[in-house]
């Protein structure tokens, strides 16, 4: 087992030990989907529309090069700079070297995955620049020097006092269980850092490959901000976000706001399509946008994988599980957590390292059955499961099915194995999951029924003689 | 009409009158059943493991028992999945797929062959107490088997049937999931086992064994009185 399944099940044992926490996220993710079944329940066809909206993702992924040398062509055009990054430091390295050259110092960030899966902050901090988060969960989690809980809802295991401790420990804050006072807390906060960041930078839920945007979308207006007021702005966007037409955001961003908070829309929906222009008031001097490759390239060569691709980061999929439901999402210690962070972190980062992900599913379908663009999130996990057994073929698990196999052929031995398999029940059930039990991995926590004497087989033959 | 049955593996083994009481079942609706002794597994332990070589032998082998039977009825919707949705990839290659698809059509899970396939939703039985459903996950998205438990309960005498919060959600057997990531498995079976609580049931009731024996087990480390019943257990109770 490697240092990361170890962590895994560690923190697996300390977050489902957890009663209260569990039941709070449970409380937090039943509201979350409620909303959703609200906010679905306003489409005419709910289904006919994650169909189309699937659609436009596949169409995306085919015909990726000539979307993403559109979105270049015409960004390129209206003065931006674009700059493509095969791995996470060619990004960071950038984003350091605009930095140093236009000698910024503060940097204000809104909501972005991509720029967590970099881990961009750290290194702008080692560079000494000052990074704020301005999303309010990003904001808090920030704060308290913690990931992302949930890539939507950062900040959703907190409760409103532990919020109100944070803001008291770190910006002196009065204490409050009001969430209006809260987020008051945070704005008065953050107006200076946004007047006073050399550097924007933030993400992108789309690009428009026939216009060349980028598509945000928000609720609380600070991406705009961010966008806007700092000097330089810089989106990260991995390359897959590119989509044919401006007119699919039509579709994609009901569909986005529906799956993800159980909105008809969000409350901001930006598209940016590059510096301010002659005779325009508003906007940055300088527009940089990063397309990052990151492993996708891995993942859409592979046939079996590609799907994966077409994630549109709502959430759903997390929301639903019941792993991610129990387990909480700084167990799993990737930037995407929940099903389909276990489906693409594996091949985004190294299938030795992050390959318990793939094991750590009942594969019961809940994920598959809410995703809006259709990816057969438990597939995927299989087919990881697969690709981790085709290249183990030694040690005990490799040979437990190699015995497995060979016994199910011969019915004979089968019903043997399974007598002795009951034999050690009815022997080992005084040890009741102790130290000495053979079945201590279930008999732990949970038991086992009484083994009969006699197996189906055995009835069957006294049942016809 | 004759048919086939085919015993899940783990029902063999450790709930042997699950099998004897899907046999009353089908016999009490007038059927002739059969059951072929060279049955064993329908290859779903490896298949999850992501062990596709041995499952594709098992599944090979199960095609191979079964090929000339008209109707095959299963007690569970698991294997019932495996053999019906499943077999078309993992035989792609295989020199029996075409049996192994033309057999997927004739395999049935039990309560979707008698509400289904027979248009059977009375089978006369009787049990009193408050029941409530678990939708075993393979079997509810897999071969959308969701209607057919509730409406033959229904019909069950003195049963009252209610339904409990996460009767759709996972119960967190899953296979070897279930021994290889406890903490998390046992957890989610208490998620499910604090909904039966609240919905004041004598007996949680399924289609599937596997799951049931992993609520039960949970139920029984509680100390909750609360029995799990498989489908064809308490239809043949009079």
């Amino acid at each position: 087992m490697t240092q990361t399944a170890r962590q895994f099940q560690r923190n697996c044992d300390t977050t489902t030990n957890d009663a209260d926490h569990r039941s709070w996220i449970r409380i937090a993710l039943n509201q979350a989907g409620d909303a959703r079944s609200t906010a679905q329940a306003r489409f005419n066809d709910w289904d006919g529309a994650c169909g189309a909206a699937s659609q436009i993702k596949w169409e995306s992924l085919d015909h990726l090069a000539e979307n993403l040398e559109s979105f270049e062509a015409k960004l390129l055009a209206r003065g931006a700079s674009v700059h493509w990054a095969e791995t996470g430091e060619d990004a960071c390295a950038y984003i350091l070297r605009v930095a140093a050259e236009r000698h910024a110092k503060r940097i204000v960030k809104s909501k972005c995955m991509t720029t967590e899966e970099i881990g961009l902050n750290e290194r702008l901090e080692a560079a000494g620049l000052k990074v704020v988060e301005s999303d309010l969960g990003e904001f808090i989690v920030q704060l308290r020097k913690e990931p992302p809980y949930h890539f939507v809802f950062p900040a959703m295991h907190l409760r409103r006092n532990r919020i109100s401790e944070t803001f008291e420990r770190e910006i002196g804050a009065a204490p409050t269980e009001d969430a209006e006072s809260l987020t008051l807390t945070a704005r008065q906060e953050l107006r200076n850092v946004f007047l006073s960041a050399d550097i924007g930078i933030s993400g992108a839920n789309f690009g428009v490959a026939d216009t060349g945007m980028i598509s945000i979308t928000e609720n609380e207006g600070n991406a705009r901000l961010t966008t806007s007021i700092p000097r330089i702005h810089i989106a990260v966007m991995g390359i897959e976000k590119v989509i044919p037409r401006l007119a699919d955001l039509a579709l994609l961003l009901p569909v986005l706001a529906t799956s993800a908070t159980g909105q008809t829309l969000t409350c901001y929906n930006t598209m940016i399509g590059g510096p301010r222009q002659p005779g325009e008031v508003d906007g940055p001097d300088e527009f940089h946008v990063i397309l990052l490759d990151n492993g996708r390239t891995r993942l859409l060569a592979d046939p079996g994988l590609r799907d994966a691709l077409r994630c549109i980061r709502c959430g759903a999929c997390l929301n639903i599980c019941p792993v991610y439901r129990n387990i909480g999402g700084h167990a799993y210690d990737t930037t995407y957590q929940g099903p389909i962070g276990a489906v693409i972190t594996p091949h985004l980062q190294d299938l030795t390292n992050w390959k318990h992900l793939a094991f750590a599913s009942s594969l019961c379908g809940a994920c598959t059955e809410t995703c809006p663009v259709g990816i057969r999130l438990h597939d995927h996990l299989h087919h990881t499961r697969s690709m981790v057994a085709e290249r183990k073929t030694s040690g005990l698990e490799a040979m437990m099915a190699r015995m497995y196999a060979f016994a199910a052929l011969r019915p004979g031995l089968f019903q043997w194995c399974g007598r002795q398999m009951r034999r050690t029940l009815r022997m080992t059930t005084r040890f009741r999951g102790g130290r000495l039990d053979p079945f201590r991995a279930w008999r732990h926590t949970r038991d086992l029924p009484a083994a009969p004497a006699k197996s189906f087989h055995d009835l069957w033959k006294e049942r016809k003689a | 009409m004759k048919v086939s049955i085919f015993i899940p593996c783990f029902i063999d083994q450790l709930y042997p009158s699950i099998g004897l009481h899907t046999v009353t079942l089908l016999e009490r609706v007038g059927l002739d059943v059969e059951f072929r002794a060279e049955q064993t597994c329908c290859g779903q332990p490896p298949f999850n493991a992501g062990r596709c070589r041995e499952a594709r032998a098992i599944a090979e082998h199960f095609v191979r028992v079964f090929q000339d039977a008209d109707l095959v009825i299963t007690p569970s919707g698991s294997c019932a999945a495996m053999i019906k949705r499943h077999y078309v990839d993992l035989l792609a290659d295989s020199e029996c797929l075409q049996d192994a698809v033309q057999l997927g059509e004739r395999v049935w899970e039990l309560s979707q062959f008698l509400v289904d396939h027979l248009g059977v939703v009375d089978v006369g039985a009787r049990l009193s107490g408050r029941a409530t459903i678990h939708d075993g996950c393979h079997g509810l998205r897999e071969l959308g088997i969701r209607s057919a438990p509730r409406r033959l309960l229904e019909h069950v005498r003195d049963l009252r049937l209610v339904e409990a919060r996460e009767s759709e959600t996972c119960c967190g057997f899953g296979g070897l999931f279930a021994v290889k990531f406890p903490s998390i498995a046992t957890a989610m079976a208490d998620v499910k086992c604090g909904a039966i609580a609240e919905a004041g049931v004598d007996y949680v009731i399924s289609c599937d064994a596997s799951c049931l024996m992993h609520i039960q087990g949970l139920l029984d480390r509680r100390g909750d009185g609360t029995k799990c019943l498989h489908l064809a257990e308490a239809l043949v109770s009079a």
